[in-house]
C-alpha cells in the first residue's frame, strides 16, 4: 500500500511539473516574442510614418543636403553626414585611449589599484548624457574656442588637402567637438569590455612569451590582441553603436546647423538632434521627413549591431576550437 | 491572495474622488511654451480666487494646434495664427493673449547692451551671411561713434521648431525681398548662416559662449542672462529701445480692428515708438464645444487675465494687452463663442 501511494504522488507530482514546465516555456517564450513584436513594431512604424518622404520623393531624401521647412523639401544627407563623422572621430579617440586603459588595467597596474578604477570607468558610463551635454556646452566648449581650435587653424588648417579639415573660426562648437565629446561617453563602454576580454588570455600564453624574452608590448601586440581580436571589435562596435544614438550631448556641442562643411570646426547636424530639436513643432510632411530620419538612424545602428553580433559569434566559435 | 472587495473599494472611492475634482472644473490647455510662465502664474491666482485649475501643457504650437483640432483640450495656445480657412474647416475661433518683445541678443567685446543699433534690413545682412564682419560700413553707419572689431560675425538662431523664429523671420521677411525670396519665414527655416542652439537658453549660452555672435531672443532671456541687446531702427524710422513701452506701443498700433479673427502679425508695426519685433500667442477654442461648461470657465479665465493679470505679466516682462485690445476681444467672444 505505502509504495502504491508513493507512485500515485510522483505520478501527480509529475504530471504538475510537465504543466509547471509548460507554463514556465509558454511564459518565457512570450517574453522573447515581445521583443521581437517591439522591435518590428518601431521599424515598421517609422517606415510607415516617413513614408511620405521615403518613398514620395524619390532619392531626393537621401541624397539631397537642403533641409527646407519653409518649402517642405527635405534632404538627409547634413544629418547622415554629422552623425558619421561624429561617431568615426569618437572611435578613433575612443578606441587607442579605451585599449590604452584596459591593457593598463590588465597587464601593468598594481593589483590593488585594478578594482577600484575599473569601477571607476564602469561608474562612468552611468553618467546621464544630458550631463555629458551641458559640461560639454559649458566647460568644454570655451576651451575649444579659447586654445584648441585657434591652434588647430594655424597649424594643421595651413597644410594642403588636409588643412580643410582644420580651418574655420573659433567658434568652439562644431563637429570636432561633439566628436571629442562622444569619445568621452563611450570610453566607459569599450574598454569595461576590452579588459573583460583581455583578462581571459590564458596565463600559460603570456608566461610563455614573457620566457622567451618578449618585452611587454610584443606580448600585448602579439598575444594578447590576437587571441582576443574578434571580442575587441564586437566592443568597438559597441561603442559605435552608442555613439551613433547618441542625442543630447550632441545637440549641446554640435551646432545644430543643416552647412554642409569640409571643415571638422564647423557646425552641423546628426540624425538623432535633428529629431530632438524639431519634433515638437513639426507638423505634416516636416514631421514625415523627421521620422524618416528615425528610420535611417534605425537603419544604421541595426546594420551595426549586426556585424557585431556576427563577430561575437565567430569569436565563440574561436575559443570553441582552442 | 488579492483582496478584491479591498480593490474595488479602492477604486471607487478614487472614482469618487475624481469625479469630486471635476465638478470644480479643471480645465486643460496645451500649446505654445512662450506663454507657459505667464500662464502658470495668471492660473494659480486664479485657481486661489475661483477654485477652478486651469491645467497648462507647454508642448508647443504645432501639438497645441493639433490637440485643439482633435477636441482633446479646452484650448489651444499658438505663436502663429491660423488663417480664417483653417479656423472654418475645424469650427474654431481665436484671440491673443499676451505680448512678448523678441530683441537680438550680441557678444562684443566693448560694445555694452544697448550701444548697437540696427536696422531690419542690416539684421537680414547679418542672418543672410551677406554682412559678414562687425566693423562692415552698413553697421558702422548705423553706429557712429561706437567702435565696431573687424572680427567674423557668428549668427546663433534657434535650432528647434518657434514662434520665436516665425516672429523674427517674418520681421526680417517684411523688410527685406531678399529674405522673403531666400529664406521665408516660420517656425523652422533653411537658415543660410550660423550656428542653432535649442530654445531661448540655447540660443542665450550660445551667444555668451561665442565672442562676436549675435542672435535673438525673447527679451526676458536677455535680461535674465544678461546678454547685451541691441536697439532697432522701426518702421517709422525712430531708433527704439525694447521695453514695456515699445511693446505696447507695437500692440497699441497695429491694425486689430481690420484683422480678422485677429489674424495679425505684430512685426513692424507702424507707431513712432512700436518696437518693431513683437510678438503676441494667439489662444484657439471650438465655438461650438462639447463640454460648455468647461469652455465657459476657460473665458472666465482669460477674462480675468487680460482685466487683472497686467501686474503679474510685468513682473515675467510680458506685456499685457492694451485696453482697446481687450475690448475688441470680449466682443469677439459674445459674438462668437457659445458659452
Amino acid at each position: 500500500m505505502p509504495t502504491a501511494i508513493a507512485i500515485e504522488t510522483i505520478c501527480r507530482r509529475n504530471a504538475a511539473d510537465a504543466l509547471h514546465d509548460k507554463l514556465f516555456r509558454g511564459v518565457l517564450r512570450v517574453c522573447a516574442l515581445l521583443v521581437l513584436a517591439a522591435l518590428l513594431g518601431a521599424a515598421l512604424s517609422t517606415l510607415w510614418g516617413g513614408r511620405e518622404v521615403l518613398f514620395g520623393d524619390g532619392w531626393h531624401f537621401l541624397t539631397s543636403a537642403q533641409w527646407n521647412p519653409v518649402e517642405n523639401r527635405y534632404g538627409a544627407w547634413a544629418p547622415i553626414y554629422g552623425t558619421l563623422v561624429t561617431s568615426c572621430i569618437a572611435i578613433l579617440i575612443a578606441v587607442p585611449l579605451s585599449f590604452g586603459i584596459a591593457l593598463f588595467l590588465t597587464e601593468i597596474a598594481p593589483l590593488w589599484l585594478r578594482t577600484p578604477v575599473a569601477t571607476a570607468i564602469e561608474l562612468l558610463a552611468a553618467i546621464p548624457s544630458i550631463i555629458y551635454g551641458m559640461w560639454g556646452l559649458f566647460v568644454f566648449v570655451p576651451f575649444m574656442a579659447n586654445h584648441i581650435d585657434p591652434l588647430l587653424d594655424s597649424s594643421l588648417g595651413r597644410l594642403p588637402l588636409v588643412g580643410a579639415l582644420f580651418r574655420g573660426p573659433p567658434l568652439g562648437l562644431g563637429l570636432l567637438t561633439a566628436g571629442i565629446v562622444l569619445a568621452i561617453m563611450i570610453v566607459p563602454f569599450i574598454s569595461s569590455v576590452m579588459r573583460e576580454v583581455f583578462q581571459t588570455v590564458p596565463a600559460r600564453l603570456k608566461e610563455s612569451a614573457y620566457a622567451l624574452g618578449s618585452t611587454t608590448w610584443e606580448v600585448v601586440w602579439d598575444i594578447i590582441l590576437p587571441y582576443t581580436r574578434q571580442a575587441v571589435i564586437g566592443g568597438i562596435f559597441l561603442g559605435l553603436g552608442r555613439a551613433l544614438g547618441e542625442t543630447m550631448a550632441v545637440t549641446f556641442v554640435l551646432g545644430n546647423a543643416y552647412d554642409f562643411s569640409t571643415s571638422l570646426l564647423m557646425p552641423g547636424t546628426s540624425i538623432s538632434s535633428s529629431i530632438a530639436n524639431e519634433f515638437n513643432e513639426a507638423v505634416g510632411l516636416h514631421r514625415s521627413a523627421l521620422i524618416a530620419l528615425g528610420f535611417l538612424l534605425f537603419v544604421v545602428t541595426f546594420v551595426v549591431l549586426l556585424i557585431a553580433r556576427w563577430m561575437l559569434r565567430s569569436l565563440k566559435r574561436k575559443e570553441g576550437n582552442a | 491572495m488579492f483582496n478584491f472587495r479591498k480593490i474595488a473599494l479602492a477604486v471607487g472611492v478614487a472614482a469618487a474622488g475624481l469625479s469630486l475634482h471635476a465638478t470644480a472644473a479643471d480645465v486643460t490647455g496645451a500649446g505654445s511654451s512662450f506663454v507657459y510662465p505667464v500662464l502658470s502664474k495668471w492660473s494659480a491666482t486664479f485657481a486661489e480666487k475661483t477654485g477652478n485649475h486651469v491645467n497648462y501643457q507647454s508642448i508647443g504650437s504645432g501639438g497645441g494646434i493639433a490637440q485643439i483640432k482633435a477636441d482633446t483640450v479646452d484650448f489651444g495656445a499658438s505663436d502663429k495664427p491660423l488663417d480664417a480657412e483653417e479656423l472654418a474647416k475645424f469650427g474654431l475661433g481665436q484671440f491673443p493673449s499676451v505680448i512678448g518683445g523678441i530683441v537680438p541678443a550680441y557678444n562684443i567685446d566693448g560694445v555694452d547692451s544697448g550701444k548697437l543699433v540696427l536696422d531690419g534690413k542690416v539684421l537680414a545682412g547679418i542672418f543672410l551671411g551677406s554682412i559678414t564682419h562687425w566693423n562692415d560700413a552698413a553697421i558702422a553707419r548705423l553706429n557712429p561713434g561706437v567702435k565696431l572689431p573687424d572680427a567674423k560675425i557668428t549668427v546663433v538662431h534657434r535650432s528647434d521648431g518657434s514662434g520665436t523664429s516665425f516672429n523674427f523671420t517674418n520681421y526680417l521677411s517684411k523688410v527685406s525681398p531678399e529674405w522673403k525670396t531666400k529664406v521665408g519665414e516660420g517656425t523652422a527655416v533653411r537658415w543660410p548662416a550660423g550656428i542653432g542652439g535649442k530654445g531661448n537658453e540655447g540660443v542665450a549660452a550660445y551667444v555668451k559662449q561665442v565672442k562676436n555672435s549675435i542672435g535673438y531672443v525673447e527679451y526676458a532671456y536677455a535680461l535674465k542672462n544678461n546678454i547685451g541687446y541691441a536697439l532697432m531702427d522701426n518702421a517709422a524710422g525712430k531708433t527704439v529701445k525694447p521695453g514695456n513701452a515699445s511693446f505696447q506701443a507695437a500692440a497699441a498700433t497695429a491694425d486689430w480692428a481690420h484683422a480678422q479673427d485677429f489674424n495679425l502679425i505684430m512685426t513692424n508695426a507702424p507707431g513712432a515708438d512700436a518696437w518693431p519685433i513683437t510678438a503676441t500667442t494667439w489662444v484657439i477654442m471650438v465655438k461650438q464645444p462639447k463640454n460648455a461648461a468647461n469652455s465657459k470657465v476657460v473665458l472666465d479665465f482669460f477674462k480675468w487675465s487680460l482685466e487683472n493679470g497686467q501686474a503679474q505679466a510685468q513682473e515675467l516682462d510680458y506685456v499685457a494687452l492694451p485696453a482697446a485690445l481687450v475690448k475688441q476681444i470680449e466682443a469677439y467672444w459674445q459674438a462668437q463663442f457659445k458659452h
